[in-house]
């Protein structure tokens, strides 16, 4: 076994040392009973090349031959291969969580310029070092609304993905907060009178999709207005986090609290995990704030250099009344989406946007002269909904055709109007213009 | 260690001084060295009531948390504010500046219950 | 008031640097090498530099044309602007600042910090893993799925479980939605229950976990021998108390003998016995946490087995449970039906399910991760892990007897807890021992944790650590055990290698700066 460096004479000379007969006598504080008394029913052991063969095959029972025209909260970007070139230098990606500041430099000034992308992106004042996803870092977002206002209710709207929403009831089941869900209306936008209605002096917090899952760009300013008159907090969830770099940041247009995930930069799709999920906020609510966080300080030279801080809300010291029991992130994907920002910059990444803005418009186009319509009419960013007719079946179609045709709606909203025939279609820059054509033409049929 | 001989000690290491009919409050000098350097203190507003032998706040390191504990009940009447800004003032000067609330009492006979200086030294010596 | 470390925190601005007192090359390998100062993307100076190649966007569309003004920006401000060279050189620099497993021994307790295999590495990047969307058609990601199959059935198989959901995110992630099952089970059974138990030597999630599901938490004093005793649990449980959260061995490193006596008595009153598998190593293929009266257990595949944690996460966080909480398991399950595997997603097919934890199906990157590594040791390699992590760890327990005061000497499995008080005669703290460590060119263990030890220095070295890198450790921590003797201050100045001296964390946490803004200055 490569990984195990013990020589038989190394384990009798250590055996000896420690004066154990035998590997067996290690274990003398198991009592016997309690041991495993067969081997363990595995498959045998597999060499390099059998392991790769065998895992060549499997993965080649993925169909991924063409970029997947689903996005849903996961999107399939270009990665360029210098993030991975640079992950993979050893001592990123084989380091723990950086517990010893003077050893670990490289993590914490990542960590601390993945912080500030995500300020800089969300227009927030303050981030974490990163979330599990998504999905959860909403639901932790919800959380602190409530430590924040005293209050008991989250009203979200139906337009935020309905994953993330199905995590925020699994969170809140065990903590009696209520949950308020808001409609959307027929141009997909959040049902502003129903939001007006649904928030009180009880509500915590208002949550927003920013795109929302529908792809739209929702009314997020309005919707904080309202959250505002109401001393509630203002919620946006990002998963396309491109569009930051078209869209105003939800920072500008009145939101409290940011999150979401940078899966977009520099992360594959990856079966939907792992991802970074990110976590921003005005500067008022960090002491609530869940998860690690880097700071700047100075070694006792006075070079500038940087640690984790603020650790006394965290679960190793705090213990149960910490603000999350979060201990492991997603450093590694946080770099992943670091480096590519880094590449990407200011005018990358506002080109990257355009590119996707633009690729969905062609995609809107193309299923156009087919035929086929958006389902809803507010302004989209990369991600829209189509009448398809019957979204299950295209679906079907097209997966023998080897193509990922899109998310149908129906799955998570049986209630819609158009349930049956709308299907949730992306394009990003991975869709060629040829592509997209084709894709138009198989959707038709 | 300094244990000043006119305070009122409680087993949480908190001192209290009585300034009229008024309690100073505080932690000692035992509290701060034990806690290193004080990074961030969280009291309550003027007005608040705290209870005797219930939380009143927290002090917190960069390493460890601590509630700080009432010696006596009542209704706060002032708070050291610039201890937001200035924690490190709990390490420097703990019975001085660095007092944290004064309580109009409701009980001042509460205060009798309290350590007087030789029983929290030997507290103390006992703790170490 | 108190600080159960034992950890003091205290700046010392004009501590005395010295610069002769070790030798030039430590004992694990450290001397000066190439290092450069860095600074951050954000400071550079220059404009209109890019480090990417996009395509033309093709078409004619302006989104200043056909999305309102007032949503749109114009450029993120602050970007940084930079080739592609330099991009590569910024990171590669911060890379040398760090030690990783990859650099060095990293005997970090409870982090398992072993090998993490290259070929683990090539396997998750095949563009069939890589890029196969979570919501792609199941006919085109049944490999995906037969692996989530195979894995699943592995780690049931390993620990003793029947059913293992790969659904959480990390360990403590896991920890969360074990406490959701187990509450779901005593709501299913007519009343949630209110308290859990949860033993002082328990890492800082299993309280904290605890909280966020809404239980009390009740902390049981572990006996002179660092392990919990029948009577302790005993005494404090009742038809309140949902469950016990017990780690074994737990983190001293002692196998808790007495779990099958304490598992019993929880049982007996309707509770449950939670099991914190982040010391799982050191019973791969010995015993089974299923065997010992466990009824629901996490594991952390970033520990076990050896996925990457890449400074701070992703984990994976997979928990397996016994029949009886299968039905409250969180979606989705992955089944096969005849040849083909389909994720059952539908809490109609699953009414009891405490419904989903995190986007999708779990951080399936490591699902791979851990599934070749599984597939390569096979069931001997997996046993014979298990068996050199406690050999490796009793080894160097041998080795630094008498160096360090060991405060239970109950037996060691896979890690060994010491502490500073022979060290604090002379005024050196575990937190000295540990950064003099650093120049030695060795990661520090833990330091400071369990809290039952003050001045903790808990060390795991792992299996993957061949006998002559434990010499050297052992070596090292001689050294600084006589330096702390014959020159104290020279143990108290360290580190004096690394590319940045001992940092205020004081000063960090006082005036927070968190981010680079225009003009940021450190001081």
């Amino acid at each position: 076994m490569r990984y195990h460096p013990h020589t038989p004479e190394d384990v009798r000379a250590m055996l000896d040392a420690i004066g154990a007969e035998s590997l067996d006598a290690l274990f003398r504080s198991i009592p016997q009973r309690l041991r495993l008394s067969r081997p363990l029913d595995l498959p045998p052991a597999a060499d390099e090349i059998t392991l790769f063969s065998e895992l060549r095959a499997l993965s080649a029972r993925n169909d991924t031959a063409h970029p997947p025209f689903v996005g849903a909260g996961c999107y399939a970007h270009h990665v360029p291969p210098v993030v991975d070139q640079l992950l993979l230098r050893g001592e990123f990606f084989t380091a723990y969580t950086p517990y010893q500041p003077e050893i670990s430099q490289g993590t914490l000034q990542a960590l601390f310029e993945w912080q500030t992308f995500v300020c800089l992106l969300t227009g927030m004042d303050v981030s974490n070092a990163s979330m599990y996803d998504g999905a959860t870092a909403t639901a932790e977002a919800a959380l602190m609304a409530t430590r924040v206002t005293g209050r008991s209710k989250i009203v979200v709207s139906a337009a935020v993905h309905p994953e993330y929403r199905k995590v925020l009831a699994t969170y809140l089941r065990s903590t009696g907060d209520e949950i308020a869900t808001v409609p959307f209306g027929a141009d997909g936008r959040t049902d502003l009178a129903a939001l007006e209605k649904a928030v009180d002096g009880e509500t915590a917090a208002v949550i927003v999709g920013y795109p929302s899952f529908l792809g739209v760009v929702d009314a997020l300013p309005e919707a904080a207005a309202i959250a505002k008159r109401a001393g509630a907090l203002t919620i946006s969830v990002t998963a396309e986090a491109v569009a930051l770099g078209l869209l105003q940041a939800p920072g500008a247009l009145g939101a409290d609290v940011a999150v979401g995930t940078f899966q977009s930069f520099g992360n594959p799709v990856s079966f939907g995990g792992p991802a970074p999920g990110f976590f921003a906020l005005r500067e008022q609510y960090l002491r609530q704030m869940p998860g690690r966080v880097c700071g700047a300080t100075v070694d006792k030279h006075g070079r500038r250099g940087f640690v984790l801080t603020l650790s006394t809300r965290e679960q190793h010291i705090r213990r149960e009344k910490a603000t999350s029991n979060i201990c492991t992130n997603s450093g590694l994907c946080a770099l992943a989406a670091t480096i590519h920002l880094s590449l990407l910059g200011k005018k990358g990444l506002a080109e990257l946007a355009r590119l996707n803005y633009a690729r969905g418009r062609m995609l809107k186009d193309a299923l156009g002269r087919a035929g086929i319509a958006p389902v809803f009419s507010a302004p989209a960013f990369n991600e829209m909904a189509f009448d398809v007719g019957d979204a299950e079946a295209v679906v079907a179609r097209l997966a023998k055709r080897g193509i990922a045709a899109g998310a149908p709606l129906g799955r998570w909203y049986p209630e819609l109007p158009k349930a049956k025939g709308a299907l949730l279609c992306v394009a990003t820059e991975l869709h060629t213009p040829e592509l997209i054509e084709l894709f138009a033409q198989s959707v038709k049929g | 260690m300094e244990i000043p001989d006119t305070l009122k000690y409680t087993r949480e290491h908190e001192w209290a001084r009585t300034k009229g009919t008024q309690v100073v409050i505080g932690i000692t000098d035992f509290a701060q060295d034990h806690l290193g350097d004080v990074v961030f203190v969280e009291l309550p507003d003027v007005g608040d009531t705290v209870k005797k032998g219930e939380s009143f706040g927290v002090v917190e390191s960069t390493k460890a948390v601590s509630e700080l504990f009432a010696p006596v009940s009542g209704k706060v009447v002032e708070v050291n504010d610039p201890l937001g800004d200035t924690p490190e003032t709990i390490n420097d000067d703990p019975y001085e500046e660095g007092w944290m609330i004064v309580v109009e009492p409701s009980d001042p006979k509460e205060l009798d219950a309290l350590m007087d200086a030789k029983a929290y030294r030997a507290f103390v010596e006992e703790q170490e | 008031m108190g600080n159960p470390t034992g950890w003091k925190p205290s700046m010392e601005k004009d501590a005395k640097t010295t610069t002769a007192a070790h030798a030039e090359v430590g004992a694990g390998g450290a001397t000066r090498g190439i290092v450069h100062e860095e600074p951050l993307l954000f400071e550079r100076g220059s404009t209109g530099r890019s480090g990417v190649s996009l395509p033309a966007a093709g078409g004619d569309f302006d989104p200043a044309r056909e999305l309102p003004a007032a949503l749109l920006r114009g450029g993120v401000e602050g970007m940084p602007e930079i080739s592609e060279l330099e991009v590569v050189r910024h990171f590669t620099r911060m890379s040398s600042w760090n030690h990783g497993i990859d650099t060095g021994f990293y005997p970090l307790g409870s982090c398992t910090m072993k090998y993490n295999p290259k070929s683990s590495e090539a396997l998750a990047r095949l563009p069939g893993f890589a890029n196969v969307h979570p919501l792609a058609p199941a006919e085109l990601a049944q490999g995906a799925l037969e692996l989530m199959y195979r894995l699943e059935r592995a780690l049931s198989e390993i620990a003793g479980f029947d059913q293992t959901t790969l659904a959480p995110a990390a360990g403590a992630q896991g920890e969360l939605c074990g406490l959701m099952l187990i509450r779901a089970y005593h709501q299913a059974h007519g009343n949630p229950r209110k308290k859990v138990l949860i033993p002082d030597t328990a890492h800082g999630t299993n309280p904290a976990s605890s909280a966020l599901n809404g239980y009390e938490v009740v902390q049981l004093s572990s006996g002179a021998d660092g392990r919990l005793h029948p009577e302790t649990v005993k005494a404090a449980m009742d038809e309140d108390v949902a469950a016990i959260m017990i780690t074994n061995p737990n983190t001293l490193g002692i196998f808790e003998s007495h779990i099958a006596e304490i598992a019993e008595i929880v049982h007996a009153k309707g509770g449950l016995v939670y099991g914190d598998g982040a010391n799982m190593n050191a019973l791969l293929g010995v015993a089974r946490p299923g065997d010992m009266g466990f009824d629901v257990m996490q594991y952390n595949l970033h520990k076990t087995f050896a996925t990457p944690h890449g400074g701070g996460g992703p984990g994976s966080g997979p928990v397996g449970v016994k029949a009886e909480l299968a039905p409250f398991l969180p979606l989705p399950a992955v089944v096969k039906e005849g040849e083909r595997y389909r994720l059952v997603v539908d809490p109609k097919e699953r009414p009891q399910t405490i419904g989903k934890l995190r986007e999708f199906w779990g951080n399936f990157g490591m699902f791979v991760r851990a599934w070749a590594l599984i597939r390569e040791y096979g069931p001997e390699g997996v046993a014979q892990t298990g068996k050199l992590a406690v050999l490796n760890a009793n080894y160097l327990r041998k080795l630094l007897q008498g160096a360090y005061n060991l405060p239970y000497e109950t037996d060691s499995l896979h890690e060994v807890v010491f502490d500073d008080k022979l060290q604090k005669a002379h005024g050196v703290t575990t937190m000295d021992v540990a950064k003099r460590l650093i120049d030695h060119g060795f990661h520090p263990p833990t330091v400071y944790f369990p809290l039952v030890v003050s001045g903790a220095l808990m060390i795991e070295p792992t299996e993957t650590e061949s006998k002559e890198t434990l010499e050297r450790f052992a070596a090292a921590m001689k050294a600084i055990a006589e330096e702390a003797q014959a020159d104290p201050d020279a143990v108290k100045a360290a580190p004096t290698r690394p590319f940045r001296a001992r940092l205020d964390e004081t000063r960090a946490a006082r005036k927070p700066i968190l981010r680079w803004s225009p003009g940021m200055k450190v001081e």
